[in-house]
């Protein structure tokens, strides 16, 4: 019996699902992520030193965890775009040209309205991230809604389209920035930038008022797909299109508002990247956040409280994976393989269930 | 070899599906296990065949008390099980899937076919089970993909079949063939454990009936002693009225009008063909035909699934030929669709959610953006309990409801408000017979509060119990028309129409 499909917030069974498979899963990839470092000639001493520091370079100290909240941000945002999509039986693969829209965005209406108060500067620059990005996104929807054609297949198209996109714009005049000739964007005013949150500790640290919003938009996702009507309509649509168009639902319309929704938080990303972090749009400034938010959005088992830990989860390996390049010499590749491995041990509960049977509730019946 | 179930009770956490069973399983004799759907009949068997381990009692082979650690321990002891949903690999022959997993070795290990095929053979002679051992699964139809279960069991020396609504696959004709099977077996000996929720077959088939209601044995008997009504009257717990109790006869107005109706399939091909029918107010129209002459095109036209290549749909006098769903539903208008499972419900949403699945957007459910589920949840548990829907909560998965009840949800769903036309597609499909009766009284009821209705089966018995008017569908068309308030009509000639003979 599901119960966040009515609206409670978590039953016994989601928080096997959110919380105790993703923990053992971490730590059946921990250890083997120690196997093939082992088998790759890497000593234990050097092995035990790097999870130290992945470690450390997490939850170890302030700055640790700033780093760590920073990468999480733009994961756990464009994570929630997706995984709404993903309820609406959408499989949106195109975070990563929504964000390069919504990032790039941004940085324009910021520059704009870079004279104008940071009340309305911030906001401005926002909206036009997450507008950019929902616009984006639409033309998917509108594509599937209209013409049948498979959003997988059209988001991926969309992302190529963006890449060559952004760098064709970065040299635009209204874009690039003055007196440079490389592909760069001018730097958005102090005004419409999403102000750092620490730097009365220490001027490098570099969370950023993003946090907010993120958490803001995990509660507006809850809200959306556990207690609207479209978010009744789009899991209705997700779970069984045929009942939905039965029982009266649009499903064109649930389509292009599906992915407009996604499209928009993943747009927020974007924006995230350039107002907070960034301070202008680069080549390739999206980083693949767009991809990895795929995970991250699967890891959370497409609920928006999932998301935000898939997130945060993301954002340690990240932060810790750079502390264990700097302090054991270890390639950051390896923690691309820790990550995948976790996601193969989330898809697969069953296994998780063998080998850690502890922590599960005994379910009886095949 | 007896078999003895003594006590047995099995839990699923809190719900009990059988509770203190004691039931006894004689060679060479037919139990007829009868039961409403979700009453326990499947999670009993499956404590005697091993796949489940009971909760309490236990099981006695011959005298002796058994354990059985898993469905190989159980036909080890000769108990097998044919079960609703077949078991077969679709890609295999059928010696092949016979012999999974217990392969007769020739030598160094080879698979030997020869004697899986000669084995394969020898059954299907010995007992009348027609197949072919070298045809491939999937290419079969489902009545000898059956044959091919029981072959299975037998090959594995099972000596007591356990035959979970076999029937429920089966054509009428196929259903004659199986009890003659049924019956050699039963005479070599086996006993056999025949489960279903029909009256008609358990009378015709068994030796000795066994009626289970709610996880408990309600009675047992003879069936040359025990009527239909008996029957019906233990399975459900309450006198069933096979006669629908109906207000006299007093149509009001049109309110249905449908003229020069076509309606392409997707391929193209014509479904619905020309067709003008009327539906007055208080008035149950009945659609009489063989699947596949336009009935399933024709109900989606009317509900405003597809739309129709030309003609016209009036409902009291208003044009909806092209009006969406969502438009029809506010006017009044209820569909319950043919295909409960995929197109009735969303059977990972919870009981509550189905019920407005289709009335969520506005009052009372919905005022603004967001829904109120606290009212949804006590709103769904009043309907949930005036329509009989037997539910642990509303908030249970609809999927994990038994047929009927997810049926009667979606009837109460479509008639819980104010409706004024009710279009029901198959209402009552693979039901038991308390369902059946009591979707029959819900319509008729609809019916007599001035509402028009016009039902689409192809179980003419259904037919014949609920209309006022009967029209018989024939590739597309109406080509036969009755009125039995005025002229009583016999199941041969409706029959005789729907095989195309007055075209
Ligand atoms: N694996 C299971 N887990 C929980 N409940 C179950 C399970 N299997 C059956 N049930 C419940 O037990 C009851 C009896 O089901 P079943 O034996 O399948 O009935 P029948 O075969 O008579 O239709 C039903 O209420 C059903 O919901
Ligand atoms: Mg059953």
């Amino acid at each position: 019996m599901t119960s966040a499909t009515e609206g409670r917030l978590l039953g016994r069974s989601q928080i096997e699902d959110l919380f105790i498979v993703p923990a053992f899963a971490l730590v059946a990839a921990l250890v083997i992520g120690a196997g093939v470092m082992l088998a790759t000639g890497v000593t234990f001493s050097t092995i035990g030193q790097s999870y130290v520091a992945l470690l450390r370079g997490s939850v170890g100290s302030v700055n640790a965890v700033s780093e760590t909240l920073t990468a999480a941000l733009p994961l756990v945002l464009a994570g929630l775009g997706l995984a709404l999509g993903f309820r609406a039986g959408l499989f949106n693969i195109g975070a990563e040209g929504q964000i390069i829209m919504g990032g790039l965005a941004a940085v324009v209406a910021g520059v704009a309205l870079g004279d104008l108060p940071a009340i309305f500067a911030l906001p401005g620059a926002l909206f036009a991230g997450a507008l950019a990005g929902a616009l984006y996104a639409s033309i998917a929807g509108w594509l599937k809604a209209a013409t049948g054609a498979h959003e997988v297949i059209s988001t991926i198209m969309l992302n190529l389209i963006s890449y060559r996109l952004l760098d064709y714009l970065l040299r635009t005049p209204l874009i690039q920035k003055e007196g440079r000739a490389d592909p760069i964007s001018k730097s958005v005013p102090d005004a419409a930038e999403l102000p750092k949150l620490l730097t009365f500790i220490d001027i490098n640290l570099r969370l950023h008022a993003g946090i907010f919003l993120t958490l803001a938009m995990v509660f507006v996702a809850y809200w959306l797909l556990f207690r609207s009507k479209l978010g009744f309509e789009f899991r209705a649509s997700g779970e069984n299109p045929v009942a939905a168009r039965v029982a009266g639902m649009n499903a064109g319309l649930t389509i292009v508002l599906a992915m407009a929704i996604a499209g928009a938080l993943a747009g927020l990303a974007g924006a995230n990247q350039t107002l907070g972090v960034l301070d202008r749009a680069t080549p390739g400034f999206s980083a693949g956040i767009g991809f990895d938010a795929i995970a991250v959005a699967l890891l959370g088992r497409s609920h928006p409280v999932g998301v935000l830990f898939a997130g945060l989860l993301f954002g340690a390996l990240e932060a810790g994976g750079r502390q264990m390049q700097v302090d054991a010499g270890v390639s950051i590749d390896l923690i691309g393989i820790i990550q995948s491995l976790v996601i193969v041990f989330i898809a697969a509960p069953l296994l998780m269930k063998t080998i850690f049977p502890w922590g599960f509730r005994r379910s009886d019946a095949p | 070899m007896r078999v003895e179930l003594r006590n047995i009770t099995k839990r699923f956490g809190p719900v009990a599906a059988n509770k203190g069973v004691n039931l006894t399983i004689e060679p060479g004799e037919v139990l007829g296990l009868l039961g409403e759907n979700g009453a326990g009949k499947s999670t009993l068997m499956n404590v005697l065949c091993g796949l489940y381990s009971p909760s309490e009692g236990e099981i006695v082979i011959d005298g002796n008390t058994v354990e059985f650690d898993g469905p190989g321990d159980a036909i080890r002891a000769g108990i097998g099980m044919v079960h609703q949903h077949f078991m077969l690999v679709p890609v295999f022959t059928v010696a092949e899937n016979v012999v999974l997993g217990v392969e007769p070795v020739g030598r160094a290990d080879h698979l030997d076919l020869a004697t899986a095929r000669a084995e394969v053979e020898r059954l299907s002679e010995d007992y009348g089970l027609a197949v072919d051992p070298d045809a491939i699964i999937e290419t079969l139809p489902v009545g000898v993909q059956q044959r091919v279960e029981i072959i299975k069991v037998l090959y594995r020396a099972a000596d007591v079949l356990i035959l979970d609504e076999p029937t429920a696959v089966l054509t009428p004709q196929e259903v004659d063939e199986f009890f003659q099977i049924v019956r050699s077996l039963c005479d070599a000996g086996k006993a056999i454990v025949f489960i279903t929720h029909k009256l008609n077959e358990i009378l015709d088939i068994s030796d000795r009936i066994a009626v289970i209601r709610r996880g408990e044995i309600v009675g047992s008997g003879d069936p040359k002693k025990l009527t239909r009504p008996e029957l019906a009257e233990m399975m459900v717990g309450h006198p069933v009225d096979f006669e629908v109790a109906r207000a006299p006869f007093a149509p009001g107005g049109v309110i249905l009008d449908v003229k020069g109706l076509t309606v392409l399939r997707s391929d193209g091909a014509v479904a619905v063909d020309d067709l003008s029918l009327q539906v007055r107010s208080g008035e149950i129209v009945g659609i009489a035909g063989v699947q596949g002459n336009g009935q399933s095109a024709l109900i989606e036209a009317l509900a405003g699934l597809t739309r129709p290549v030309s003609g016209q749909v009036l409902f009291d006098g208003q044009d909806i030929t092209f009006a969406s769903p969502r438009e029809r539903h506010r006017m009044g208008i209820a569909h319950i669709p043919e295909d409960r499972q995929r197109a009735g419900l969303i059977g990972t949403f919870s009981v509550a959610e189905n019920m407005v699945l289709d009335s969520y957007y506005g009052p009372p459910y919905a005022g603004g953006a967001s829904i109120d589920w606290a009212r949804v949840h006590t709103e769904a548990a009043d309907i949930a309990e005036q329509f009989d829907v037997r539910t642990p909560s509303v908030r249970s998965d609809a999927a994990h409801l038994s047929g009927g009840n997810q049926q009667k949800l979606i009837v109460a769903r479509e008639l819980s408000r104010d409706t004024r036309f009710v279009i029901a597609g198959q209402p009552t499909r693979g039901l038991d017979v308390g369902s059946i009766a009591y979707i029959h009284s819900r319509l008729v009821a609809a019916r007599d509060e001035g509402d028009g209705l016009l039902i689409v089966s192809s179980e003419l018995d259904e037919i014949m119990a609920v209309s006022d008017r009967i029209l018989v569908m024939f590739k597309g068309r109406i080509v036969a028309e009755y009125a039995p308030h005025e002229t009583p009509v016999d199941k041969a000639t409706i029959g005789l129409a729907m095989a195309g003979a007055a075209a």
